[in-house]
């Protein structure tokens, strides 16, 4: 059976990201004839001597008139036991907004860097990002191996140094690959090229990754998005007096008979019915679409967060929080905002900005504003309660929208807690597994 | 020896995490928007669609109705396939013609005969007729470089115009669907699924296709590389000899200007093995419609295109 791998590149300008994405689809045949056909046309036009691959990427006009990638793509590639999506992140212009974007659903992040340059400040900021957004797994691409020469030595030190930045931001699970995108060499197929690298390809290396945490080690959590109760419309008559919580299960495993609390009204009941179109289930898990039924008929509406009943988060109106700033207007303290975490959407106001995060350093500096791409911690005081939880436990119910009330402009991707505790505080760090 | 109970693995597969993702884009819809609707042709993209539709909302009703921008050109067993499927679930039709407005007018037919551009005018109108605010389309990332760029939830401005420069940062599955008075969101819940995905989940589901997706005795006509159907609207000129051929469509669109492909696939599990082997995308093989530039979806979509 296959199963779903998501993925976000991100890299700096020229560092052969474009090159590295038309490769893998290439070389997994996921490129077709009258694909390739147009690239190679435009490679022609354009007087280039080889297919220049990363025309496969760039889809827009205005792109390939700039000769650049401007907004976050996405990608599909698939072996025989594995589908991959992929968000190709543009690397120069606003690169934390289309980072954070594509970080925010992967479960590994591919980051380049030039085999001639090294860890530069740029990969420093994409390895804090990552880790900000808690990708699980981070790959990086030693590229152009083959203009210093195949020298394992560079590669040894460039490896070495990116494994300790990684781990001073912490990140749990970072490995590193020397390839050559131009040329192929480690992408699909393993080099000869680089004898003294004996582990996989990186299309190996995606293929073997854990594509998800293990559910069973979850607390369950489902946001309910809509009450199904179809009444007079039910198709069948015996589902007149149907009352089903729909939503998707953002985390852990539910079983009939389990005790479940709603929040923020804090109402207990018992599951009683796991409902899809195609069936009852006796269990359902993350990230499951179904819908519950319960014992008992509670007040419960879309906005609500069914969980289990022990260590349950506690509804709160006081949010310490992670922001990535995504709009061009300037947050000052005491701009009111929308809040939308899970399924629940509430008026808020930014009550104090505590800081932003230098990203070089992994510290917070105090500042009274953020702009563009800023990396802030904030307070926000919320109009009613919200059932949210640190986002290093749950990238689900950790996560949130700060969105404009006026224009409906989504202005920053929010996460519960301090930036980089568990760098800060490496006690802080939740239990992570190796691969 | 282990004494340990076997756990049970709970993995999702990549069609059951595509349907899910699908099901919760809908119900977010479903639960967010005053008066959404759900584009229906009766191709495979919009049938996986309803047929996803109805499992978000089961065991109530898909709480939308469908709309069709009928060309005029549409294959005659896709439009009894419709109704059919209309008729089943108990859902309300709107169909905007294209007819209508080249009669009166307000369209003017093309040189080349081809109407696929001439949807995005009935379809604006249908959706300010309507008032409906959030318009689910059967697109798909992997159909095109254009698309691949698309959002999920994808703002219109008044004028129905996307602006694939200044498009909303997508974070999570956290889908921001405000919009003002007369703006509409174009939801894509299939965005994140390939044709294959399509045709692996139409198996797997055994969901009910027009019969022209398999393969058929057809008279046909070589044009511009492709194997054209005859028909009223499609009719050879001087120089285009009619033949006999066994084929099947990879796409539906308008009769003037889909092609139809050579194929042994008679079932859908033959077309799952051919479009796995398939060395061609379905739009490049089938579509004159998108040959017109390399631009030519960019261009179609930011004046308001599905």
């Amino acid at each position: 059976m296959s199963t779903l791998l998501r993925l976000a590149t991100a890299g700096s300008v020229d560092d052969g990201k474009s090159t590295l994405v038309g490769r893998l689809l290439y070389d997994s045949k996921s490129v077709l004839a009258d694909q390739l056909d147009a690239v190679e046309r435009v490679s022609r036009d354009r007087g280039l001597v080889a297919t220049d691959l990363a025309l496969l990427t760039d889809g827009l006009r205005a792109e390939r008139e700039q000769g650049i990638t401007i907004d976050v793509a996405y990608r599909y590639f698939a072996t025989a036991n594995r589908s991959f999506i992929l968000a190709d992140c543009p690397g120069h212009v606003q690169y934390t907004r289309n980072t954070v974007t594509g970080a925010s659903t992967a479960d590994v992040v591919v980051l380049l860097i030039d085999a001639r340059k090294g860890l530069l400040e740029q990969t420093r900021r994409h390895l804090a990002v990552a880790s900000l957004l808690r990708v699980p797994h981070v790959i990086v691409a030693v590229n152009k191996i083959d203009l210093v020469g195949f020298d394992g030595d560079v590669y040894a030190a460039h490896a070495a140094a990116v494994t300790a930045a990684a781990t001073d931001l912490g990140l749990a699970d970072v490995r590193t690959i020397p390839v050559s995108a131009l040329d192929g060499d480690n992408v699909v197929d393993r080099s000869t090229r680089t004898p003294w690298y004996d582990g996989p390809s990186l299309l190996e290396l995606l293929e073997e990754i854990p594509a998800a945490l293990d559910v069973a080690d979850e607390a369950f959590r489902l946001p309910v998005q809509l009450v199904l109760r179809p009444q007079g419309a039910a198709r069948d008559v015996r589902h007149r007096d149907y009352r089903g919580y729909a939503g998707q299960i953002a985390s852990g495993v539910v079983r009939v008979g389990d005790a479940v609390v709603a929040l923020p009204s804090g109402r207990t009941s018992t599951v009683v019915g796991i409902d899809t179109a195609d069936g009852e289930l006796a269990e359902a898990f993350a990230p499951q679409s179904v819908a519950l039924r319960l014992a008992d008929d509670l007040d419960i509406a879309r906005g609500d967060l069914l969980a289990a009943v022990v260590d349950a988060p506690v509804p709160t109106r006081d949010l310490e929080a992670t922001i990535a700033w995504l709009s061009d207007r300037v947050l000052l303290p005491g701009t009111r905002v929308l809040v939308k975490h899970t399924t629940r959407t509430v008026q808020a106001v930014v009550r104090d900005i505590v800081g932003r995060l230098d990203l070089d350093t992994a510290e917070i500096t105090p500042a009274d504003q953020l702009g563009l791409n800023d990396i802030g911690q904030v307070r926000l005081r919320l109009a009613s309660p919200v059932a949210a939880e640190e986002y290093v436990i749950s990238r689900r119910t950790g996560a949130f929208l700060l969105i404009d009330a006026h224009d409906g402009g989504t202005l920053a991707a929010g996460m519960v807690g301090e930036p980089l505790a568990e760098a800060r505080c490496p006690q802080r760090r939740p239990a992570q597994y190796a691969i | 020896m282990s004494l340990a109970v076997p756990v049970p693995v709970r993995r999702l597969t990549q069609l059951q995490a595509l349907e899910s993702e699908a099901i919760h884009i809908f119900r977010e819809v479903g639960a967010e928007f005053e008066r959404p609707v759900l584009l229906f042709s009766g191709g495979k993209d919009s049938v996986v669609m309803l047929h996803l539709a109805v499992k978000a909302f089961w065991p109530g009703p898909v709480p939308f109705p469908v709309l069709h921008v009928d060309t005029g050109h549409n294959f005659p067993e896709v439009l009894a396939y419709r109704d059919a499927e209309v008729a089943r679930l108990g859902l309300r039709l709107e169909v905007a013609r294209v007819q209508d407005y080249l009669d009166d007018g307000r369209l003017r037919a093309r040189a080349d005969g081809t109407r696929n551009p001439l949807q995005t005018l009935p379809l604006l109108d249908a959706i300010a007729e309507h008032s409906f605010d959030a318009v689910f389309g059967g697109g798909r990332r992997d159909e095109e470089k254009a698309r691949a760029k698309e959002r999920i939830y994808s703002l219109r401005d008044e004028f129905g115009q996307w602006d694939p420069r200044n498009q909303r940062p997508e974070l999570w599955n956290l889908y921001n669907g405000r919009h003002d008075v007369g703006e509409h969101v174009r939801v894509f819940p299939l965005s994140n699924w390939t044709e294959l995905d399509i045709w692996r989940y139409i198996a797997a589901e055994q969901i009910a296709l027009p019969g022209l997706y398999y393969a058929h005795d057809r008279e046909v006509f070589q044009r511009d590389g492709m194997w054209l159907g005859v028909g009223p609207h499609s009719l050879p000129r001087k120089g285009e000899p009619v033949v006999t051929r066994r084929v099947r469509y990879r796409t539906v669109g308008d009769m003037s200007c889909t092609g139809a492909v050579e194929s042994d696939a008679a079932g859908v599990d033959d077309v799952v093995v051919e479009v796995a082997a398939s060395r061609i995308t379905e739009r490049g093989a089938t579509r004159a419609d998108d040959r017109m530039s390399e631009a030519a979806m960019e261009d179609r979509k930011k004046e308001g295109y599905f």
